[in-house]
């Protein structure tokens, strides 16, 4: 499998929708190790990040990630394959733009990534579609037990796994969501959601994690403490208690959108509907924003005529690295715009399909 | 850029809408964007800050940045300052400026209580494949030297533990 090839695929975490997709759009489980035996990547040289590489490599190897399961060498692949890693989640932005001897293992549905060398020697992940934590967290355990038999990991008897960052050591642990929550903005509670979101000492972050917008009204909330609870606790609280508050917060905005301005509503979703299926040329910021509108519509019923899987689709397809795949040829900002608004008309069946 | 609304305080916080098909753009400091409850974007406050701000409370503060890593020499001066450990030894070696500091980022929580590894490789071997690591790169460095005899005892031992 090719970069090319994995990039015409729609993601398996979108390909079907997963339990509250209607607002989780993805979960997500990771997990981060390092080998014993090796300094932590700030005091790595290249010969010991080759090192490690080949480690880990075997050992996932030896572990089997599933089936067609393939390592992509970030340092050896050009900046646009980069990038549609780290547009499908596979590889965080940081990963993509570090130097040195580092990679990514991944399966062939992209239920599995693993990081090597990004800023632990292993970060594991298991993304799916909707909230599926119980499902994530058996994967991804047995995963990393298999793993845990052909390396030997950095462990400590009171710290746990020992990470490069001291706060995320213990577990290793990262539980996040991918929220879709236009009504919390549009009603002008979202704030209130964060407050309370840090009270419980959760982080909220944009569409690619750590230092990005939220752009198109996705959020990403994950855990900060991995330390001094077990893993299952930890998951639990987080889907339990954290998740449903904040999905149950943003359906009563949407009901209350319904109920108190259905033509404001309405307007909304249909001229997003409109520009998407006759814009001629569009930026990314602006069809994030229209698309965020319609996300909305479609999952509320307003309007029926595509399934809400293929809106999600196109929030993967119009991002600068895919659309350029798709073309087949490098574009600059202007031409970009232009095969955006070519491929979301005929997405949509819009006017004058053909660009 | 000064915040739209007060005019006084640095604007951090960056609005877009496309509002009546006009995009709008505003620039607003966090405290006036919290009062219009437009607050978007929220971040913890940085490691490094937490690090700086935290540590330098501490008592004997300078005692605890002279810790030295004996494996990988990193300082806990230099680890304040990046907020990245250098090797899984500076958890022992700097464990009196650390342990405070763990404690509190993860809300008192200072002893794992989750999983622990799977265990030594099912042929014994813990650590093979790390050693294994070794072994090629000390082959390699003795091929370099044109040490062949240390080289010749050193592929045969990595054969025997690719084997295995």
């Amino acid at each position: 499998m090719t970069i090319d090839e994995l990039a015409r695929q729609p993601g398996e975490w979108l390909r079907t929708a997963g339990p509250m997709s209607d607002i989780v759009v993805s979960s997500r489980i990771r997990l981060a190790r390092n080998l014993a035996g090796f300094p932590f990547l700030s005091r790595a040289d290249e010969q010991q990040r080759q090192d490690v590489q080949q480690a880990v490599r075997q050992a996932i190897e030896r572990a089997g990630l599933g089936e067609h399961a393939y390592y992509f060498e970030i340092d050896r692949a050009d900046a646009l394959h980069r990038q549609i890693l780290v547009e499908r989640h596979l590889i965080s932005k940081q990963h993509a733009e570090a130097e040195g001897c580092r990679g990514v293992a991944v399966d062939r549905r992209e239920q599995f990534a693993v990081m090597v060398n990004e800023e632990d020697h292993l970060r594991m992940q298991v993304l799916r579609s909707g909230l599926q934590f119980d499902a994530e967290w058996e994967q991804i355990s047995r995963l990393d037990d298999r793993v845990g038999t052909q390396a030997d990991y950095a462990f400590h008897s009171r710290y746990g796994f020992l990470t490069a960052c001291p706060t995320n050591c213990g577990t290793g642990l990262r539980v996040s969501v991918m929220l879709h929550l236009p009504a919390l903005k549009l009603t002008g509670q979202i704030e209130k959601v964060f407050r309370a979101a840090r009270e419980l000492r959760l982080a909220v972050r944009g569409l690619h994690g750590e230092g990005t917008e939220a752009y198109g009204d996705f959020y990403q909330v994950s855990n900060q403490i991995t330390l001094g609870k077990t893993e299952t606790e930890l998951i639990k609280e987080f889907k339990d208690l954290v998740i449903p508050k904040i999905v149950e917060y943003e359906r009563r905005a949407r009901e209350a959108l319904v109920a108190s301005r259905p033509v404001e509503l309405d307007d909304k979703i249909w001229r997003a509907y409109g520009t998407l299926s006759n814009a001629r040329t569009i930026n990314s910021e602006e069809a994030l924003f229209w698309l965020s509108q319609l996300r909305m519509g479609v999952a509320l019923g307003r309007i029926d005529r595509m399934a809400i899987d293929t809106v999600n689709d196109m929030f993967l397809m119009i991002q600068p690295a895919h659309l350029q795949n798709l073309v087949g040829q490098p574009l600059d900002p202007e031409q970009r715009g232009v095969a955006r608004a070519d491929y979301v008309r005929q997405r949509l069946g819009g006017n004058g399909a053909s660009g | 850029m000064k915040c739209q609304s007060c005019q006084k305080e640095k604007a951090t916080i960056h609005l877009t809408d496309f509002a009546g098909g006009q995009k709008q753009e505003m620039h607003l400091c966090e405290k006036c964007a919290a009062a219009q409850g437009t607050l978007v974007k929220v971040q913890a406050p940085p490691l490094a800050e937490l690090l700086s701000n935290f540590v330098s409370a501490q008592a004997g503060a300078q005692e605890l940045a002279k810790l030295k890593c004996s494996q990988c020499g990193m300082t806990f001066a230099e680890f304040r300052a990046g907020g990245l450990l250098g090797c899984p030894n500076d958890y022992e070696a700097f464990a009196a400026g650390l342990a405070p500091l763990i404690e509190r980022t993860h809300d008192g929580g200072s002893q794992h209580a989750g999983k622990t590894p799977a265990g030594p490789p099912a042929n014994g071997a813990a650590g093979r494949v790390a050693r294994l690591a070794r072994l090629r790169r000390d082959l390699s460095a003795a091929v370099e030297t044109e040490d062949y005899e240390r080289a010749a005892a050193l592929r045969d031992e990595i054969r025997v533990l690719e084997q295995t």
